[in-house]
């Protein structure tokens, strides 16, 4: 039965897809509606965005620092492997697992919200195809502002790097930049690209979807913001794996 | 005007609506009765779209609604206004975003325009100079006075309306149902409201029909409602002591 509902899910959201990417009434409109949501998403995560980048950076650069104290390994490589584990996985991958948690759910409340409350019933009777309205401005925002986050949570990351071990003495400046300017491979930067956009469009869709088709009342609006979240989150896992696998070959 | 024929919806293994045929005339209100579970709203979902009848046609004049492709459903929709049980105003925009939505979305009008056509409609609900103020705050009665200024912004041919008098006052009930009597004629518009309020039957019923338990149990207008004979009809319109007495007083009976 669990697993006839997961057809019967899968089935729908590619349907809702294609109906998502239905021709928009009036660009204006969608247009005005794209920006407001590149601002609510961009703007809106920037803070905490750059603050879980910082982190990430330094606790990886001293872990890093504490696996490699041998002595056998140059210290510069620290700063090697800070810089490449950012740059392909930590920097795409947990901006797009806190975006599902802060803006997944939010679009899932907010889309369902507007269901519960008849308003997408009182678009669609005036003719608007709700779900291009509803979702395509925030896919769109999401695609644009979501690799430009990750791009700032990678640099922010190899800053947060530097933090850790350079004023603490566990590498010098010089140490440090030297590792971050060794054996930099310019296709990592476009894998990055490639999972932040990926995941962009995962958690987006994802919880766009769990939103949209909300039945019920005030507890079924909160599962289906936690289900955006659980499931935006295993896809994003799924994906990253098979980025991984495909882009690596 | 709006036919439907041999109406049936199920869900699951529950039939809410059992073979409704009727007709909803140009220029009048249309008025849909019944306790509730009869299937009003289910009705009235099913004449929107809303809900995809299991069997039977739904004819705006001469289009079948029922086999339209969602485009072409949605071209008829451009003609349809509805106001909703909770008017479905969007809680972020304020009443003159809420009116001029639909001439945003589909009219090529300048922004003077669309300024012009909004003041108009506010002005016909009596709500002119409430274009800044928020839904949350204005009352439940102006709320459904912006929700049918929206309703009506794009001139439409059909206006439904769900429960328009549900949670007001029996005064702001009687403004609510003249001004939807008044509208439905000016513009001659096939109005269709589901209502449980016995004012609204007597006053601007020009065409009611009862539904009971899935099934058009009676069909008629506010004249014909006091002499009819139908029992489940006398049962729904004097279900209250308080009407039966005045039956009783009006009639001479004790």
């Amino acid at each position: 039965m669990n697993n006839l509902n997961i057809f019967h899910h899968f089935g729908k959201y590619f349907l809702f897809m294609r109906t998502v990417f239905s021709r928009p009434e009036k660009f204006s409109m969608y247009y005005k509606e794209t920006m407001r949501q590149m601002n609510d998403i961009g703007i809106g995560s920037l803070i905490i965005i750059c603050l879980i980048a910082i982190f990430i950076g330094a606790v990886t650069a001293v872990q890093f620092s504490y696996q490699l104290s041998g002595g056998l390994v140059p210290r510069y490589y620290i700063g090697y492997v800070v810089r490449d584990i950012v740059i392909i996985e930590l920097a795409p991958t947990f901006t797009c697992l806190v975006l599902a948690g802060k803006v997944g759910s939010n679009m899932a409340a907010e889309i369902g919200g507007m269901r519960q409350k008849e308003h997408i019933d009182a678009m669609e009777i005036m003719g608007v195809n709700t779900a291009t309205f509803l979702i395509l401005p925030k896919l769109i925002a999401a695609l644009i502002v979501i690799p430009l986050l990750v791009a700032i949570a990678a640099f922010v990351g190899n800053s947060g790097g530097y933090i850790a071990t350079v004023p603490t003495g566990l590498l010098t400046a010089e140490e440090y930049i030297q590792g971050l300017r060794s054996f930099f491979v310019d296709y990592n930067v476009v894998m990055m690209f490639v999972k932040a956009i990926v995941f962009s469009f995962i958690l987006t869709t994802v919880s766009c979807y769990q939103g949209y088709f909300v039945k019920g009342g005030s507890i079924e609006l909160g599962q289906s913001s936690t289900n955006a979240v659980v499931y935006s989150s295993i896809l994003i896992l799924l994906f990253d794996y098979l980025i991984a696998i495909v882009l690596t070959q | 005007m709006i036919r439907i024929k041999d109406i049936k919806k199920s869900f699951g293994d529950v039939e809410v609506l059992k073979g409704i045929s009727h007709t909803f005339e140009a220029g009048k209100t249309n008025l849909i009765i019944g306790r509730s579970g009869a299937g009003k709203t289910v009705l009235l979902k099913l004449l929107v779209g809303l809900f995809a009848p299991t069997s039977g046609e739904i004819w705006y004049g001469d289009t079948n609604f029922v086999q339209l492709n969602s485009r072409q459903v949605r071209e008829i929709r451009m003609k349809v206004g509805m106001l909703f049980q909770g008017s479905a105003l969007f809680d972020s925009m304020t009443v003159e975003q809420n009116i001029s939505f639909p001439l945003d979305m589909f009219s090529k009008m300048t922004t003077k325009e669309k300024l012009d056509r909004v003041n108009y409609c506010l002005e016909r609900v009596s709500l002119e100079g409430a274009n800044d103020k928020y839904p949350s705050e204005i009352s439940g009665g102006m709320q459904k006075r912006v929700g049918i200024a929206r309703s009506i912004v794009l001139n439409p041919e059909f206006l439904f309306c769900d429960e328009p008098n549900s949670g007001l006052d029996p005064k702001t009930s009687i403004v609510i149902d003249e001004l939807i009597k008044s509208i439905t004629l000016e513009n001659n518009i096939t109005t269709v409201i589901n209502t449980h309020d016995m004012n609204s039957v007597m006053e601007i019923g020009d065409n009611i029909a009862l539904l009971h338990l899935g099934e058009l149990a009676w069909v008629g207008n506010k004249e014909e409602v006091l002499e009819s004979d139908n029992d489940l009809l006398k049962e729904f319109i004097f279900a209250s002591p308080f009407l039966q007495k005045l039956r009783n007083a009006a009639t001479g009976k004790m």
